[in-house]
């Protein structure tokens, strides 16, 4: 097994440290979790249904029985322990049983000397399927008599939130709009992969590319009828995540197949399984009418949210929970009515990416400040500074805002950026123009627009989870040198998480020499990697935990010193204990014995929404605003963008080249979503598996990003810092299409926006309406008042 | 299970060979289209021919107002080697792909495959360049308008491969476009070649990526060409009327075939190609004018 020890170098807060694990990433050294290896081991491979609705109507295996190197058939029946997991409800088949309910469900696994035997082996199984109707649209699923896609119905969740009375909000103007986001998919170059190895005692230990090992290890366990302490969880390298990860994927049936065969079994995933094999950013609709006064004072919003969240729950609830509280913007607005509604359909199922259900209500919420900015004769930058959010006032949901949130600064920051420097028509190269590389203009068609959006996010999970971060720092001596060791069960994903922790253990401890073991379950739980989080959380165990290592050095430096010490306050540096200034007593010296502490970050309890949706339901808040400049060739459709200006609230920038990554990067995901990114579906099959079809940008579709970060620290939180990986993504979106609706004049209520509609060949998408709201028993989600058995809940 | 035969020539009259031994082996010059069908589980060959190792196909020449490009050539030589030969080509070959795949990808691998999305393939329709392909027993060429016979069919015999590319040197003004929806690394949604033959008085187009095999406009050329002799344009290069450009780029237009794809739809291929038509023949038709000068 490759160590993924990771010792980083140079870097105190605050200081551009470069990340140990760059180097070896772009020069191939890496080890990802597609390159684990052990000698004997088996490769698995997974048949999946072909079609999104049917029953199972008999699954034949007498053709695979003798095939050269098969090792294992494994189907529903062979799952030791119960055949359901998920994130938030165990809803979904580890194997399907009875029935599927999308295209791409496993239905059993094969374990095989060779990918090629393995593939061979699935290809031999023979699968009846007896068709089944199937829901492919949101509305449809409401509609009466639908196929229901789970026992509960097609309700997942329905969320209101009222307050005030948006029909006597005296508002002069009043706006609507229809807005469509697309199914996008967190395209993380390096899919799905693992490998499980059986173990003497019976249990199993599962090196894995994930988002949050002892949430699969909470899942996993019981599918296997396994206590969880026979379940070990090793992290292996993460190709990237953007929320693809937070699900199981292939650790289960990993698990199953070397448990049964008793040697090592990989499983690692192609493009095209990839794209079955995790869940998505949900589609959205949504219906939204703004209210303002002839002053420009925003006075009510009524916002319809619809969410397709496919097959299974996965994260569903808690992405419309986020959707729903965040759809007003981050505007102070005195009367709003929102209802928002995830469904079941037999579309893949739709989970957690980057933004949780921020990025749709964004499109929408920007896209009607715009309009209302038209339709009062006022600009569109000073209508959102006239109604922004600021500390002590509130939400829709009713939560104050104690905490920072520098709406107005974002704003104006953002706005105060240099525009990109003006460029003649004619003669500017390839990647001047919109279509690139493909000669299509030489100045021909283009139009210039700018455009506009404010956005916010939690930080951290909501609704009274206690999702706290753990962390233990060791100190001990190699040679004469002392080096710190960080041990969590904090994933690193590529954002750089890591490099930060040992940012923070030099600054708190002043040693350079910084060690970051391989995360696993051996580490306490620490929370996902998500939710723009580890930096609070895991940041947080981490300074907690060296303050403890202080102490007990202070301790021992006391004790060797006797009464030398006197009554001097004690710090840290330079290898040196030092009391009141003076050098005390050398760290090397302290450390006959290493000293070992472990602590455990809470984040402030969150509450629950009562049945007006009102509720303390976050943590905190981070805040984004972005202006795109685009150029756009009227005739092709096509699109160059120009510019992206971005300013960040970041609470306190701890390591400024992780934050531009994180701001270009997030901005790139925004701009796919914009322009290209869309998983097509007919009938619930996925029509466009693969980077063929699916198209993320490339450098030469990416501006450059001009940033500013504002820094006003979050009280009660590490350092002040707020989590930057989000917020990026969910305004990027938003600004981009507003800048193509400037330079156009078209509607463009629909991400991605395609060139027909650009080219005015396609009109907006349209609606007939908002849905009438379901009938629910309360704002929880709907398989709760079903006595489903909750996720990751039970963590806590 | 499938046993993949694995044969690597080291010459040409070696590669004929064990191509007529093997015709089920599939050709692979870069690989940059059959691996992916592999990978994909789309393809399962019995047999791969790399022709990797085949020096022959690897050079290109001129003869008389002819360039003759070895079917080994790649993107990126097309690109560097032969930008002033053949213009419409080296911007068609810097369309495709990432560096990596044009480093890879060549000339013979895009007519092998003939998709009808390859972006070769309209230039050589334009240019009117001839396809040469040989088995152990004969040579032949065929014309670029005849080579593509149906959506990734070629005319190629079961015991040939192709040797080559005749393509007649630029004597005026050529272009490409190709639309994706991305700005580099995209299949195109359609693209459109478009070469002026000043000395011979003839217009080449070609159009890709909207039917089923790469299209010549040839009611569009016919008609452009007509109205360049009847007006005596060529000699007099005054500029070309707007309603004679529109109807160009409506005969273009009409002359696709396109459908509906996760690439792109029907119509908006067809707005596409009279909008490039439109451009095209301004740009081709100034620079003539300008060259002139």
């Amino acid at each position: 097994m490759t160590a993924l020890d990771t010792v980083v170098a140079g870097g105190r807060v605050g200081e551009r440290a470069t990340r140990l694990d760059g180097y070896p990433k772009v020069t191939g050294q890496f080890a990802y979790a597609s390159d684990l290896h052990r000698d004997g081991m088996l490769f698995g491979a997974t048949l999946r249904s072909p079609v999104a609705s049917a029953r199972i109507r008999s699954l034949d295996l007498s053709g695979v029985a003798g095939s050269p190197g098969v090792a294992a058939v494994l189907v529903a029946a062979d799952v030791p322990g119960k055949n359901r997991f998920g994130l938030n409800f165990d809803d979904q088949p580890v194997l399907a049983d009875t029935v599927v309910r999308y295209q791409g469900e496993p239905v059993a696994v094969v374990a095989a000397s060779s990918p090629a035997r393995a593939w061979d082996a699935v290809g031999r199984i023979v699968l009846e399927l007896e068709p089944l109707p199937g829901v492919f649209d949101m509305e449809e699923a409401l509609a009466d008599g639908a196929h229901r896609v789970q026992e509960v119905g097609n309700v997942l969740r329905h969320v209101h939130i009222e307050r005030g009375d948006t029909r006597s909000a005296g508002a002069d103007v009043w706006v609507e709009g229809y807005y469509e986001t697309a199914m996008q998919d967190q395209a993380a170059l390096g899919p799905e992969a693992g490998l499980a190895v059986p173990a003497e005692d019976g249990g199993v230990d599962l090196y894995v590319a994930t988002q949050w090992l002892h949430a699969d290890r909470e899942q996993i366990a019981p599918c296997l009828d396994l206590p969880d302490e026979k379940v070990r969880l090793h992290l292996a390298g993460v190709g990237g995540a953007f929320g693809s990860r937070e699900d199981i994927h292939m650790q289960i049936h990993a698990c199953m197949l070397a448990l049964r065969t008793g040697r090592p079994v990989k499983l690692s995933y192609g493009r095209e399984e990839s794209f079955h094999g995790h869940v998505h950013r949900h589609p959205a609709r949504i219906w939204m009418r703004h209210g303002a006064t002839r002053d420009g004072r925003l006075v009510a919003v009524e916002a319809r949210l619809l969410f397709d969240g496919g097959a299974y729950a996965s994260s569903s609830p808690a992405v419309l929970g986020n959707a729903a509280t965040f759809a007003a913007g981050p505007y102070d607005v005195p009367h709003v009515r929102i209802d928002g509604t995830v469904v079941y359909t037999n579309n893949p199922p739709c989970g957690a990416m980057r933004g949780f259900g921020a990025p749709q209500v964004c499109f929408g919420h920007e896209a009607q400040m715009d309009k209302l900015a038209r339709a009062l004769g006022i600009d569109p930058v000073d209508l959102r500074l006239r109604n922004a959010l600021e500390p002590g006032l509130s939400l829709p949901s009713g939560q104050v805002l104690t905490g920072s949130a520098p709406v107005r600064e974002v704003i104006a920051r953002c706005a105060a950026l240099p525009m990109p420097d003006a460029e003649p028509l004619e003669g500017r190269g390839a990647f001047g123009y919109p279509g690139g590389t493909g000669n299509v203009t030489r100045g021909e068609g283009i139009k210039r627009g700018v455009g506009f959006a404010v956005g916010f996010k939690n930080i951290a999970y909501s609704e009274g989870f206690d999702d706290a971060g753990s962390a233990r720092v060791t100190v001990r001596l190699e040679g004469d040198e002392p080096v710190a060791e960080i041990h969590t069960a904090a994933v690193e994903m590529g954002q750089g998480l890591y490099t930060l922790l040992a940012q923070i253990v030099r600054t708190e401890l002043d040693i350079d020499r910084v060690v970051v073991r391989q995360a696993d379950t051996a580490a306490r739980n620490t929370g996902s990697t998500s939710a723009s989080r580890q930096s609070m959380m895991s940041g947080g165990a981490v300074q907690m935990a060296c303050a403890q290592v202080r102490a007990a050095l202070f301790e021992r430096a006391r004790s060797q010193a006797g009464a030398g010490a006197g009554n001097h306050e004690l710090s840290v540096g330079r290898g040196w204990v030092n009391a009141g200034g003076h050098p005390l007593a050398r760290v090397a010296d302290l450390l006959d014995e290493p000293v070992s502490r472990e602590a455990v970050y809470h984040h402030r309890r969150t509450g629950t929404f009562d049945d007006k949706g009102q509720g303390d339901v976050h943590v905190c808040f981070a805040f984004a605003a972005e202006r795109a400049v685009v150029d756009v060739d009227e005739d092709l459709g096509l699109v160059r963008v120009v510019q992206v200006a971005a300013a960040i609230d970041a609470g306190r920038v701890l390591n400024p080249l992780g934050m531009s990554g994180q701001v270009e990067g997030g901005t790139a995901q925004g701009l796919g979503l914009a322009l290209m990114e869309e998983v097509q579906l007919s009938d619930g099959a996925i029509r466009n598996a693969s980077f063929t079809d699916y198209l993320i940008p490339t450098i030469a579709d990416m501006p450059p990003v001009v940033s500013a970060a504002v820094e006003d620290p979050e009280p009660g939180v590490p350092y002040g810092a707020k989590g930057v990986g989000e917020s990026p993504t969910i305004v990027a979106t938003a600004a981009i299409v507003a800048a193509l609706r400037d330079a156009t004049g078209r509607e463009l209520n629909r991400a991605p926006v395609s060139p027909d509609e650009l080219a005015g060949l396609r009109p907006p998408a349209a609606t007939q309406g908002p849905p009438p709201c379901p009938d629910v028993p309360g704002q929880d989600p709907v398989p709760l008042y079903f006595q489903s058995g909750s996720g990751q809940q039970r963590l806590m | 299970m499938v046993q993949t035969t694995f044969l690597q020539p080291a010459s040409w009259p070696e590669a004929l060979e064990a191509r007529a031994a093997n015709p089920d082996a599939v050709p692979v010059a870069g690989g940059t289209d059959v691996l992916v069908e592999v990978n994909f589980g789309r393809l399962h060959p019995s047999g791969l021919l790399d022709l990797g190792r085949v020096r022959e196909l690897r050079t290109w020449g001129r003869e008389k107002g002819r360039v003759r490009v070895g079917a080994g050539v790649t993107y990126s030589e097309l690109i560097t080697q032969l930008r002033g030969d053949l213009p419409a080509l080296a911007t068609a070959a810097r369309t495709v792909g990432s560096p990596p795949i044009r480093n890879r990808g060549t000339l013979g691998g895009n007519l092998g495959t003939a998709s009808p999305a390859g972006d070769c393939h309209p230039v050589l329709l334009a240019c009117g360049a001839e396809v040469e392909v040989a088995s152990s027993r004969v040579s032949r060429t065929v014309p670029a308008d005849e080579f593509f016979v149906g959506p990734k069919r070629n005319a190629l015999g079961a015991d040939e491969l192709i040797s080559g590319v005749w393509i007649p040197r630029a004597t005026g003004p050529q272009s490409f476009s190709k639309v994706g929806t991305r700005n580099a690394m995209v299949i195109a949604v359609c693209s459109l070649a478009l070469a002026l033959h000043p000395d011979s008085g003839r217009v080449g187009t070609g159009i890709g990526s909207a039917g089923p095999v790469p299209l010549r406009a040839r009611e569009a050329e016919a008609f452009l060409e007509g109205h360049l002799a009847e007006r005596g344009a060529w000699e007099s290069k005054r500029p070309l009327e707007e309603a004679v450009v529109d109807r160009f780029a409506e005969l273009v237009s009409q002359a696709a075939a396109p459908i509906d794809d996760v690439r792109g739809s029907l119509r908006y291929r067809r707005h596409a190609l009279r909008v490039l038509a439109r451009r095209s023949l301004g740009w081709c038709w100034n620079d003539y004018r300008e060259a002139a000068r």
